[in-house]
């Protein structure tokens, strides 16, 4: 732990969460400090490419240590860095994707595309060339997955399309009859340009495309942006608007453990699961669409605060309605805990176990039920949970089933706190106004999510414009572990531990 | 057991009335009367998401819970596009999935229709057409009816859906 505090304590202090610090480091640095916070346990939260004032690559890798969070800033004098793969594996697909979109490259490193598929030239980097390439008509990607070969085995491909009303990604099974040797995904599917598309947009406007970057965590996403944004203009959030907010992620907590605990029935083949679970998800977006003008809430977190005061009458009906969902979930997680069937379903399906976790770097909610005890509103809080902090869930067994208990255990927590925020909710302006900062001004902002930790790098540019925005989804930790966790399962549990997980494709294709 | 059928009984039907067809929504009208002369009202749909960031998944999802009950009105998902008549779209579409769409297009029997769902379906929405997307669903297949919403509700689709297998009035 020496070692590495003695790196988190050479930082110099960065805009938008207490706590956050950046340090420029050399290539032998930047590998030393890896191997440092690999032996230490620090995390690693992001890892993506930019280029400096000197209009230079510049690699950034952003960990996290208790309540404090470093960036390190990589200068390179051409297109190569030192791999950190080996130490952290959730950086291999980063570091594909900065590849991909900027043209650095780790070395040595896996050198396949990963965002990149056969849509557009190999030697085109969006984020690096301002010229786009000519429409070409739509071809094949030729993909060299990891073959599996021996007596009996064979390949089974699922995707992009898949059979539900899901995301778009291949998997590559390679099994021996029912029985899952090897899983591989490729995903970038539903990639859309979104980093080069934040730099053609104003500062103060960007939050909507926040919100979009994956639309069930819409509130972390707009939220973690306004932080960062907020922190370079030196305008925070009126205490009134942070509680809203909070209301806000914790209502879309709600909302998708809701929507998961009813779809985990229906995969192990409890359709009654679903029917009652989606009900109660409906009643709570109704009662979103009254209190806060949505069901989906895309364009409440504005910079500055908050789009829409919410009144005390209507946050009581919503306090209600969350009550009743608070005694409906009791009596349902009874009747799955009873039934035979769902408990025989979920036990020891698609296990992690905690060393593993920690290894893969494993994280939110998933890294929770494998006893990954991290929680950014408890470990790293902002306003207001600094004031009231939640009780932080934690399991061990890693399965299914201990990834449903967590659900269970933090909706209920979930309810609770937004109880306490309402009653402590206190009075005042709802929105500050943000100047445009000066150019050239770098941000962070970093929000627990209902998947995980979600955190948004923001760099401004001339005249109001982002220079360079890079929002990271905690799928991006996560998808690799789950072809771990399928390993030596049977296919028609692959459903129901991909729902267990619930991964997002479009936060992590971008 | 007994708990499970007190809940069901407790809750009971809960399905409220679905919307009517809402003309405003329909951009092309190729195929309706030939649709309904052999399927009425019953209905296969084909989701696919295109590039969408999954917010009007959600919504769709939305369609089959028991308030909106869609397939109590003879309407389900299904899952291979060889089964459906509909496909229900939501975008930008992406480069990358550019060949997937339109190979699920042409796997589609005749006659088909489709529906494109949200404001990037529509139009290309916040993210617009770039190296990376081709925008809006019609720039790659024929589009009959759009629901514009970000996310649009479950009642906006429902509607966008009826449309489409709703012959005009004056056509009658």
């Amino acid at each position: 732990m020496m070692r590495a505090r003695w790196w988190f304590d050479r930082g110099l202090p960065i805009a938008g969460i207490a706590g956050a610090a950046r340090l420029p480091v050399s290539s032998e640095e930047w590998r030393q400090a890896a191997e440092d916070f690999n032996a230490t346990g620090v995390r690693l939260l992001a890892l993506w490419a930019t280029r400096n004032e000197h209009d230079r690559n510049l690699v950034r890798a952003a960990y996290t240590m208790e309540d404090r969070l470093l960036v390190l800033d990589l200068e390179l004098a051409g297109w190569h860095y030192p791999a950190i793969d080996h130490l952290f594996p959730a950086a291999l697909r980063m570091q594909r994707a900065a590849a991909d979109l900027s043209g650095v490259r780790a070395m040595p490193i896996d050198q396949r595309p990963w965002l990149r598929h056969a849509g557009w030239p190999e030697d085109f980097y969006p984020l690096a060339n301002r010229e786009n390439p000519a429409l070409t008509e739509p071809v094949d990607e030729h993909y060299p997955f990891v073959r599996v070969q021996g007596d009996g085995v064979h390949e089974i491909a699922v995707g992009p399309v898949h059979a539900g009303i899901i995301e778009p990604g291949h998997f590559r099974f390679s099994v021996v009859g029912e029985k899952v040797l090897k899983l591989e995904e490729r995903l970038g599917y539903v990639h859309k340009g979104i980093e080069r598309r934040f730099s053609e947009l104003p500062l103060l406007e960007a939050h909507r495309l926040a919100a979009r970057v994956s639309g069930d965590s819409a509130v972390a996403f707009s939220w973690a942006y306004c932080q960062a944004l907020e922190g370079i203009a030196a305008a925070p959030a009126p205490p009134r608007a942070a509680y809203l907010r909070a209301i806000a992620l914790e209502c879309e907590r709600i909302a998708n453990h809701l929507g998961d605990l009813g779809a985990l029935g229906n995969d192990a083949g409890f359709a009654f699961g679903l029917a009652q679970f989606s009900r109660l998800k409906e009643i709570l977006l109704r009662s979103l669409q009254t209190t806060f003008g949505q069901r989906y809430l895309m364009d409440f977190i504005v910079p500055g605060g908050v789009r829409n005061d919410v009144g005390a009458s209507t946050l009581d009906a919503l306090i209600e309605t969350l009550r009743t969902i608070e005694g409906e979930t009791r009596k349902l997680r009874t009747i799955y805990d009873e039934h035979s069937g769902v408990r025989d379903r979920f036990a020891g399906t698609g296990t992690v176990a905690p060393q593993l976790a920690a290894k893969l770097g494993l994280t939110g909610l998933a890294g929770r039920a494998s006893g990954q005890n991290y929680d950014l509103r408890v470990d790293m809080p902002c306003l207001p949970y600094t004031e009231v902090a939640p009780r932080k869930v934690c399991l061990e067994d890693g399965d299914v089933a201990a990834r449903v208990a967590v659900r269970f255990d933090e909706l209920a927590e979930s309810i609770m706190l937004t109880r306490k925020l309402a009653k402590r909710l206190p009075d005042g302006a709802i929105r500050t106004d943000v100047p445009i900062p000066a150019e050239g001004r770098f941000g962070v902002g970093a929000i627990e999510g209902w998947r995980g930790p979600v955190f948004v790098a923001l760099e401004s540019g001339p005249e109001g414009w982002v220079r360079r925005c890079h929002p990271h989804d905690p799928s991006w930790q996560n998808w690799p572990v789950l072809e771990h966790a399928i390993i030596g399962n049977i296919v028609p549990d692959f459903p129901l531990i991909n729902k267990s997980f619930n991964l997002s494709y479009s936060g992590h294709d971008l | 057991m007994w708990k499970t059928l007190r809940q069901i009984q407790k809750v009971g039907l809960v399905t409220e009335a679905p919307p009517s067809a809402d003309e405003t929504l329909r951009v092309r009208e190729a195929l309706q009367q030939q649709i309904l002369a052999v399927l009425g009202r019953a209905l296969c749909i084909r989701q696919v998401d295109a590039g969408s960031c999954n917010g009007c998944e959600l919504e769709i999802h939305a369609l089959n819970n028991p308030i909106y009950n869609l397939e109590g009105l003879g309407i389900k998902f299904v899952a291979s596009p060889r089964h459906a008549d509909m496909l229900l779209v939501t975008g930008p579409v992406t480069r990358n999935m550019e060949l997937a769409l339109l190979r699920t297009y042409e796997a589609t029997p005749d006659p088909k229709l489709v529906v494109a769902v949200g404001d990037c379906g529509c139009t290309g929405g916040i993210f617009g057409e770039s190296y990376a997307t081709r925008g809006r669903v019609s720039n790659v297949i024929p589009v009959d009816v759009t629901v514009p919403g970000c996310p649009p509700d479950p009642v906006k689709i429902m509607q966008g859906i009826l449309t489409a297998i709703t012959a005009r009035e004056k056509a009658r």
